[in-house]
């Protein structure tokens, strides 16, 4: 199934680029049992910061995890990105594996 | 000027105003001890890092500036961490700082290696792994930052040793961290609340940790006079009010007292200041305050709506918005509310049954808190004693209270207290425990002895874990299980052992008489008081209830 068709949102982060960012904002969902369907995450010209790309699901707990986001110290912004929803398709062609179905 | 990643460390520390900090030193923070040596910081030993942890805690509680301690890698940071998580769910200011293994051994189970940063991610407002001395001028500044600004918390530094021993060429030293403004407070916002506080008829503030942290009480106090609208606390607002001023009604939840729980029951308008709708607090959410609207003020922007949805919610520094709204709040007298929230205090009282005995639970609170002035520091563990002391003890000005709120941790009591008095010299310090709370920090009367401190330890003796005893009782059909301890020490000599005098109220021909020589002695001193294993905190709300579904029991079952 395309991402674009299920219940679904994309958040799009700019967070700070150092090693302990991913933990951060992964534990943030990890602890509330929200699975998170797919991250991609791009560093951004000057090096300093990287985009992530985060596919979730829509669900009422959603708007909470969003603002406990924004409190996070590295994380400089957050807002949803449901245009960047076919980012995830273009990335499956490449991780589908051959024989798998 | 020519330096070392630890020397700089001090400096930092030094130009944010630290004059003491609390831990213990091990291998991987060797170089960080060496140059706190040469330092201007007085160091307070810790017998054990959970309790360096509670010291820099019961400073922070005190002053309301943020506190510091140290501890080493491995066992040193996960020994700290309970400390850690304790000031994240109260919103403490503290700056903990670790040692951890040579940058090149991390990741290679070297000795005494764990992953701080790993473990500290959920239980801080932010953590650092120090990659550089020079990142040092960043991170520590942005440390008392980060624990300062909005909502206070805890950020843990770790720091590996060759970052602690690098030499590093330093020009000149940053600006030391100080907090972000709060957010610029909504004229609408404030003109919306007066709006509603004006046309509610039976409208109630309810205060929290946020309203001590703003310094708001005399605020709050003036706004409560002028529109004449009752105040009820959580067990972190405690002290934000006088105990006897005649809007105050005490403790809201799980242990209020009856009438308090009464009035919040037919508010027709909540206005949380600086709450976060604990549920020791509301209990069953669904059925919290069922009439009312709600305003929420609150700094932290995620609250707004996490447990209760406000008709109004404001992010603003409770402090700034109370001074907002006071001038725009129509005075007014609002009898009938007023007349109704009085009945309800005579009709539905607290009972405080033997607060005139000594060796009853409310007794040696009242006579404790009698002997002592008025503004003595408080702090408790975590049971039945602290919710007793919580209902009678009489507050009377903020940060006097300082107890583990939100963890709930037992152990915190005595190296809180000792941290308040390290802060406040002068003060008087009375730490309530249980005899069950002392013993997960017992090792800290070690550290009270060595720097004698003016910390009174008032012991709640009942042989057993009370408050799991009480629920065992009321709610397990009284199948007693791993709440009595069969073996007692004996506290009295277990003080003496450690350096600090002690008596047992228990085996002296006048127990009055003894608690007052001891608390007007001075240096620490433990007293032992024996209780009735059977003395419940009473009213309860069960777990899970309804605040307005209360039990009473046995001497008071009144309602």
């Amino acid at each position: 199934m395309r991402t674009s068709e299920r219940e679904t949102a994309v958040l799009r982060l700019r967070v700070r680029n150092h090693p302990g960012v991913m933990s951060h904002v992964c534990g943030l969902f990890a602890r509330r049992a929200f699975n998170v369907e797919g991250i991609l995450c791009v560093p951004l010209a000057d090096g300093q910061a990287s985009a992530i790309l985060l596919l979730v699901p829509e669900d009422a707990r959603l708007e909470q995890v969003v603002q406990q986001l924004r409190k996070l110290e590295d994380v400089l912004s957050i807002e949803r990105a449901p245009e960047a929803a076919g980012a995830f398709d273009a990335v499956a062609a490449h991780v589908e594996l051959p024989g798998v179905a | 000027m020519q330096t070392t990643g630890a020397a700089l460390t001090m400096r930092l520390l030094e130009r944010q105003g630290i004059g003491v900090v609390a831990g213990i030193p091990g291998g991987a923070s060797l170089p960080l001890y060496d140059a706190l040596r040469d330092s201007g910081i007085r160091h307070v030993l810790a017998r054990h890092e959970q309790g360096a942890g509670f010291i820099a805690q019961g400073m922070a509680r005190a002053t309301g500036r943020p506190a510091v301690c140290f501890a080493t890698s491995g066992p040193g940071a996960t020994n700290l961490l309970t400390a850690v998580a304790d000031a994240k769910l109260d919103s403490i200011p503290l700056v903990a700082i670790t040692g951890q293994v040579p940058s090149a051994m991390i990741g290679t189970d070297a000795f005494q290696e764990i992953d701080t940063y790993g473990l500290t991610v959920p239980i801080t407002k932010h953590n650092f792994l120090v990659r550089s001395a020079e990142e040092l001028l960043d991170v520590v500044p942005d440390a008392f930052r980060i624990a300062t600004s909005g909502r206070p918390g805890p950020v843990v530094v770790d720091v590996p040793k060759d970052v602690q021993q690098a030499r590093i060429d330093v020009g000149a030293l940053p600006e030391p961290g100080r907090p972000d403004p709060p957010p610029r407070v909504a004229d609408d916002d404030i003109a919306r609340a007066a709006a509603l506080i004006d046309a509610a008829r039976r409208p109630l503030l309810l205060v929290g940790a946020g309203i001590i942290a703003a310094g708001a009480a005399s605020t709050l106090r003036r706004l409560a006079e002028k529109a004449s609208i009752p105040v009820a606390s959580t067990l972190l607002g405690l002290g934000a009010m006088p105990h006897d001023h005649p809007r105050f009604l005490g403790m809201v939840g799980m242990h209020a007292a009856r009438f308090t729980n009464l009035v919040l029951e037919e508010c027709d308008l909540l206005v949380g200041l600086g709450i976060r709708f604990d549920d020791r607090a509301t209990g069953r959410i669904a059925e919290f305050c069922p009439r009312a609207r709600v305003i929420h003020v609150d700094i932290d922007p995620s609250e707004l709506g996490k447990i209760r949805q406000p008709a109004l919610g404001v992010v603003a520094d409770v402090g700034e918005a109370l001074r907002a709204l006071e001038p725009r709040v129509t005075a007014t007298a609002r009898a009938a509310w007023s007349a109704r929230v009085a009945a309800l205090r005579t009709t539905h009282p607290l009972a405080t049954p033997g607060d005139d005995d000594p060796l009853q639970p409310y007794g040696i609170i009242r006579h404790t808190a009698a002997l002592l002035p008025d503004d003595a520091i408080v702090t408790t563990d975590v049971g039945q004693h602290q919710m007793w002391a919580a209902q009678a003890y009489p507050f009377t000005t903020p940060r006097q209270w300082l107890t583990s709120g939100g963890l709930g941790t037992m152990g915190f009591g005595l190296p809180a207290a000792i941290g308040a008095a390290l802060a406040c010299p002068g003060r008087r310090v009375v730490c309530f425990s249980g005899d069950g709370s002392l013993l997960m920090n017992v090792q800290e009367l070690a550290t009270a002895a060595e720097e004698n401190v003016d910390v009174k330890i008032v012991l709640l003796n009942n042989a057993h874990l009370g408050l799991v005893r009480q629920q065992q009782e009321l709610f397990y059909g009284a199948r007693f299980h791993a709440s009595r301890f069969h073996v007692e020490p004996d506290f009295a000599a277990v003080a003496r052992a450690f350096g600090v005098p002690a008596v047992d109220l228990g085996a002296s021909a006048s127990p009055l008489d003894a608690l007052a020589g001891m608390l007007a002695s001075p240096g620490p001193c433990l007293v032992n008081v024996p209780i009735a294993a059977e003395a419940n905190v009473y009213p309860m709300v069960p777990p899970g209830g309804a605040n307005r579904d209360m039990i009473s029991g046995g001497s008071h079952a009144n309602v």
